[in-house]
């Protein structure tokens, strides 16, 4: 079970004077279960990445393959691919539209054809799965907080039951608290069902401190895919592109400048932390 | 009196059912005092929810307190005679940088706001130049505003208020929606308006490594002031900002989190600078 992506091209208006070339020879592995980060500047090509991703766009080179399967085949099911990969927009609380938050949820899986049934359960499933209070249910979604509102549009898509859940920016405008909650939900939720998660941020804090792997985009290519700790080595050639480290990397960067023996491929302030303690108790 | 200064500002609105009953009345913000000196940088947090876009949208008069009273620059906000005043005086910027820009080219959408002011032609273009030059977009300004990158047209945006020649600025999350880049730009452009032409700033953010330089913070909850101070003293505690569903920069929180452990390194650390130093004295 996988989403492998072989040399995907894009070009938006080809065989125009405006034509833009979005997605240059894209190659990319996407196995079961793993908690995936995608980062690039505005205008890299993560979004139109993402939207070849459930066949929303058709690449105008190369070929995307689920499950084996070339989902630009003729006869090929993309509504059922629709339902298998998930896609959450930014601001998805804008496309809530029922009058309560248990009906909004039941829109996904109804539409798949399921029966009455199966489609509350799998709403109820998916409403519990982002945490959302029972209290909340019969409400209108547009009584709800910002962060509330996401939840509810996220579990619309949850139940759909799909195996790869892809996230665009879902902590964008949120507090602080409502972000470490949208994030500790997907995490939790990653654990409990082995999904895989696609999470698109402009966040390199939330990024190092959730995902296992980081594919950085930039001007249409891949220009690293590696984990946390490799990728954000590179923090000088990802400033380049308009991208950054996490705050840590700059700190651990700092402390070796002063000739501090630490280990700057560290991420996360927990990592930090520890990094820092062993290297001070070492040396007292 | 500060340029913007509120006495017990309340606002409160009537929530209604789908069928337009009464069903309660939500105090957004509740008996606020301001006083904010010419030429400061002022940062406001709070959660979502916590009344600080709606005090901001007090300032330049697109909302009006229920009771309590909005001064800007000595004038009170509920006074029509001076809206059109008021409005120049403190201009705002928003979140969403592609419902702020209407000219097809930068330079256009920079002149608006000073052609509508009725600004002689060549002094309209006098002002385009000077604050596209104020917020590092001159050389863009030929450019068509859908080309440019959020952190670009931010600043743009950020450009067509300043071309008003306010005394201050009111930005409402501006690098929500921005990458990492982009947000340093918009950041970077604040700071010079501050800096070099002494406009007030009012900025509002989730972002906290943004405010370190603020002169002074406001933490919104539940309508009030719960919390203010120096940038230092906000961020030394840490505990607090978190019931308030708000956290700290991560070289704040790294250093906190290993005081605990037992260093001694002081609270309210804001810079890496001040951290490396801080912890080369532990060793």
């Amino acid at each position: 079970m996988s989403l492998i992506l072989d040399h995907v091209n894009y070009v938006y208006g080809e065989d125009t004077a405006l034509a833009v070339h979005a997605l240059k020879d894209v190659n990319l592995v996407i196995p079961d279960g793993q908690f995936i980060g995608l980062i690039g500047h505005t205008g890299s090509g993560k979004s139109t990445l993402v939207q070849h991703l459930n066949g929303l766009m058709q690449p105008t080179g190369g070929a995307i393959y689920y499950n084996g399967e070339d989902i630009h085949d003729k006869d090929y099911d993309k509504k059922r691919l629709r339902s298998k990969v998930g896609l959450v927009f930014q601001y998805p609380e804008h496309q809530l539209f029922e009058i309560d938050v248990f009906k909004d949820v039941c829109f996904g899986p109804k539409n798949l054809g399921l029966s009455q049934k199966e489609t509350e359960l799998r709403a109820y499933a998916a409403l519990k799965q982002v945490g959302l209070e029972d209290e909340f249910f019969y409400q209108s979604p547009f009584d709800l907080s910002g962060g509330q509102k996401r939840r509810v549009a996220i579990a619309g898509v949850l139940a759909m039951k799909p195996e790869i859940l892809i996230l665009d920016e879902p902590t964008a405008g949120l507090d602080p608290k409502g972000r470490d909650e949208i994030l500790d939900q997907i995490a939790k939720l990653k654990e409990e069902t082995g999904i895989t998660v696609i999470l698109v941020s402009h966040s390199m804090e939330d990024v190092a401190k959730y995902v296992e792997r980081i594919i950085v985009m930039n001007q249409g290519s891949v220009l690293y895919d590696d984990a946390p700790a490799e990728v954000f080595k590179h923090y000088r050639e990802l400033e380049k592109v308009g991208l950054a480290a996490p705050q840590v990397t700059y700190i651990m960067q700092a402390l070796a400048g002063k000739g501090m023996p630490v280990d700057t491929s560290v991420t996360t302030i927990a990592e930090a932390k520890q990094e820092i303690l062993r290297v001070l108790h070492r040396t007292v | 009196m500060g340029i913007i200064k509120t006495d017990k500002l309340t606002f409160e609105y009537i929530r209604r059912d789908e069928e337009g009953n009464v069903e309660g009345i939500t105090r957004a913000v509740d008996e606020v005092d301001l006083d904010v000196k010419q030429g400061s940088f002022i940062a406001i947090l709070g959660h979502n929810g916590s009344g600080k876009s709606t005090l901001a949208k007090h300032i330049n008069a697109i909302l009006y307190p229920t009771e309590g009273t909005v001064w800007v620059d000595g004038m009170d906000t509920q006074d029509e005679a001076h809206l059109w005043d008021i409005r120049q005086e403190a201009g705002m910027v928003f979140q969403n940088p592609d419902n702020q820009i209407i000219g097809q080219v930068v330079e256009e959408d920079v002149g608006f706001g000073p052609e509508n002011m009725g600004v002689p032609t060549r002094e309209i273009w006098e002002r385009v130049e000077e604050s596209l030059k104020a917020v590092g977009m001159y050389e863009y300004r030929k450019h068509s505003p859908n080309k440019l990158s959020g952190g670009q047209k931010q600043r743009v945006s950020i450009a067509g208020v300043i071309a008003m020649h306010p005394k201050c600025i009111i930005l409402d999350e501006p690098t929500a929606m921005l990458d990492p880049n982009g947000r340093k730009e918009v950041i970077r452009a604040v700071r010079a308006l501050n800096d070099v032409e002494g406009i007030t700033v009012v900025l509002i953010t989730h972002y906290m490594e943004e405010i370190i330089h603020a002169d002074q913070v406001f933490v919104m909850d539940q309508g009030h002031v719960a919390m203010k101070g120096s940038p230092r003293e906000i961020f030394s505690r840490v505990e607090e900002l978190r019931k308030l569903r708000l956290d700290v920069p991560q070289v704040t929180l790294l250093a906190h989190e290993l005081r605990e452990e037992g260093l001694k390194l002081p609270e309210g650390i804001l810079t890496i600078e001040e951290f490396v130093e801080a912890l080369s004295r532990c060793r």
